[in-house]
C-alpha cells in the first residue's frame, strides 16, 4: 500500500490563500481550548453551587439540585447540544430567539456550546463536590456549628475548603473531559480542533498527517491539564491524607 | 411563547425511530462485548509482569483516553477501510457501521481497562499466592479465582460506564448512521418538527438511561460486601 506523506502540506497555503493549513490547525486548537476553558468556569461555579445544594439539610434545595444532576447525566451530550442549537432559539419569547438565530454563526455556535458543556459539566461537578463535603467527618460540620458558625459560615470556612482540596483529583479528569468534550461542537459548525483536522483531511487528502496532528495536539492538551492538576494537588494537598501524599 | 407544537409526526414515526433505536441497542451491546473483553485482555497485560507488555496497556490506555470519542470515530472511518486495502491489495468498502463499531470497542476498552484493572486489583494478595499453593496455573489462577470475584465487584461500575457507552452512540451522528438520534433528527428535518422530534429524543434517552441507572443503584446495594 502506497501512501503519500507529506508533513509539507501544514506550510502549504490553503485554497483561499489568506492562510496555510498549521493556520486552521492553530485555531481549530484556539477554539477546542476557549470553549473548553469557558465551559470549566461555568461549571465549576454553577457545580459548586448545586453540589452544595445537594448537602444542605434543606429538602428543596437538595431536590432541585438532585433533579438537575439526573437530568444533565441522563441526556447524551450531543441530544443537549442540539436542544440548545436548535430547539431553545425557537421556543425563547419576546424574539429573543430571533436575535439569537441572527447571530453571527460562528458566535452563535461558540455560545451554544459553551451554555451545553458548561451546563453538563456542572452536574457532574456538583456530584464530585457532594461527595468531597459528604466524605469529610459529620463532626467537622458539628464542631463547626458548635462554635457559633453559621450554616453558612461553616461551609465557607469549614467544609468546602476541605472539600475542594479532597477533590482535585476527581475534578482533574473532568478537566480533561470537558476539551474532548468540546469536540461535539463540530456538529454544530465550531471549526474547533476535531473539525479543522478533517477538513484538512479534505482539502488535501493527506488524512493521516492531518488526523495525527490532531490527536497530538489533544495529548498536548491532556498532559497540560494532568500538570497543572498535579501541580495544585501538591500545592494544597492535606496534610496526613494518604492522597495528600503524606503517607509517603 | 410564540413557539405552535405539533406533537402529530411522532406517532408515524415510531417504526422508523425503533428501527434506529435498533441500531443504537446493537451498536452498544456488541461494542460492550467488544469492549470488555478487550478491557479484560488490557487489564491483564497491565498488571503483568511481563514489562513491554504492561508498558504496551498503559500506553493504550493513556492514548485513548486523551483523544475524543469523535476524532477516534473518524480515524476509524478513515482506517478500517485503508487496512482492509492494504491487506486484501483491492480498494474496500467498508459500511460506516463497522468502522463505528470497531472504532467503539477500541476506544471503550481503554475505559473498561481501568475499571477492570481496579476490580483486580481490589481481590487481596493472598488469594493469588493460595491459588498457586493449590497448584494452579496463571491461567487458571485468573480463570477460576480472581477474575469471577472482581468482576462481581466491578459489575456495576461496568453497567455504569455501559450507560454512558449507549449515550456515546449518538455520536455516530458525524459519520450518518441512522442510529435512534439521527433518525429521529432526518425525520424532524423532513416535517419540518425538530424541536418536537429532539426533546422526543431527549426524554426517551432520558428514561432508558435513567431507569438503567436506577436498576444499577438497586444491584450495587443488593451486591455490596
Amino acid at each position: 500500500m502506497s501512501y503519500a506523506w507529506n508533513w509539507g502540506l501544514f506550510f502549504q497555503k490553503t485554497p483561499d490563500g489568506s492562510a496555510t493549513y498549521a493556520d486552521w490547525l492553530i485555531s481549530g486548537l484556539g477554539w477546542t481550548v476557549s470553549v473548553a476553558l469557558s465551559a470549566w468556569v461555568l461549571a465549576l461555579a454553577l457545580g459548586t453551587v448545586l453540589g452544595v445544594m445537594r448537602t444542605v439539610p434543606n429538602k428543596w434545595l437538595s431536590g432541585i439540585a438532585t433533579a438537575y444532576v439526573e437530568i444533565f447525566r441522563n441526556i447524551p451530550l450531543l441530544v443537549q447540544l442540539f436542544i440548545w442549537y436548535f430547539v431553545v432559539p425557537e421556543v425563547l419569547p419576546f424574539g429573543i430567539g430571533d436575535r439569537v438565530k441572527q447571530m453571527d454563526p460562528t458566535l452563535n455556535a461558540f455560545l451554544t456550546s459553551f451554555i451545553c458543556l458548561g451546563l453538563f459539566t456542572a452536574a457532574r461537578v456538583c456530584e464530585q463536590v457532594r461527595a468531597g463535603i459528604d466524605s469529610l467527618a459529620k463532626g467537622q460540620k458539628s464542631a463547626a456549628l458548635a462554635m457559633g458558625l453559621t450554616l453558612w459560615q461553616a461551609y465557607k470556612f469549614v467544609l468546602l475548603p476541605m472539600a475542594f482540596r479532597i477533590v482535585i483529583p476527581p475534578l482533574g479528569s473532568e478537566f480533561m473531559n470537558i476539551f474532548k468534550n468540546s469536540s461535539v461542537a463540530l456538529t454544530i459548525g465550531l471549526l474547533e480542533l476535531t473539525a479543522q483536522s478533517r477538513q484538512i483531511a479534505e482539502y488535501t487528502a493527506n488524512t493521516f498527517e492531518a488526523f495525527i496532528a490532531a490527536t497530538v495536539l489533544y495529548i498536548g492538551i491532556t498532559l497540560t491539564a494532568v500538570m497543572v492538576m498535579r501541580w495544585l494537588e501538591q500545592h494544597f494537598r492535606v496534610p496526613g491524607y494518604i492522597s495528600g501524599g503524606g503517607g509517603k | 411563547m410564540s413557539y405552535d407544537f405539533d406533537w402529530s409526526s411522532i406517532p408515524g414515526a415510531i417504526p422508523f425511530l425503533l428501527k434506529g433505536m435498533g441500531l443504537s441497542l446493537t451498536l452498544l451491546a456488541l461494542a460492550m462485548l467488544g469492549g470488555i473483553l478487550f478491557g479484560t485482555l488490557l487489564a491483564l497485560m497491565r498488571l503483568s509482569p511481563i514489562k513491554p507488555l504492561a508498558w504496551f496497556a498503559g500506553a493504550y490506555v493513556n492514548l485513548f483516553r486523551s483523544i475524543p470519542l469523535i476524532l477516534v470515530i473518524f480515524w476509524f472511518y478513515f482506517l478500517v477501510p485503508f487496512i482492509i486495502a492494504a491487506i486484501s491489495g483491492q480498494p474496500a468498502t467498508v459500511g460506516p457501521f463497522y468502522s463505528a463499531l470497531i472504532a467503539f470497542m477500541i476506544f471503550e476498552a481503554a475505559y473498561y481497562c481501568e475499571i477492570i484493572r481496579a476490580g483486580i486489583q481490589s481481590i487481596p494478595r493472598g488469594q493469588v499466592s493460595a491459588a498457586y499453593a493449590m497448584g494452579m496455573t496463571y491461567a487458571q489462577a485468573m480463570r477460576y479465582v480472581i477474575l469471577p470475584q472482581a468482576f462481581r465487584n466491578m459489575v456495576p461500575l461496568l453497567l455504569t460506564q455501559s450507560i454512558i457507552l449507549f449515550q456515546d452512540t449518538s455520536l455516530v451522528y458525524v459519520v450518518s448512521l441512522p442510529d435512534f438520534l439521527g433518525v429521529a433528527g432526518k425525520i424532524g428535518q423532513r416535517d419540518g418538527r425538530l424541536v418536537e422530534m429532539y426533546l422526543f429524543a431527549a426524554l426517551v434517552y432520558f428514561v432508558m438511561c435513567y431507569g438503567a441507572s436506577y436498576v444499577v443503584k438497586r444491584l450495587q446495594k443488593r451486591y455490596a460486601v
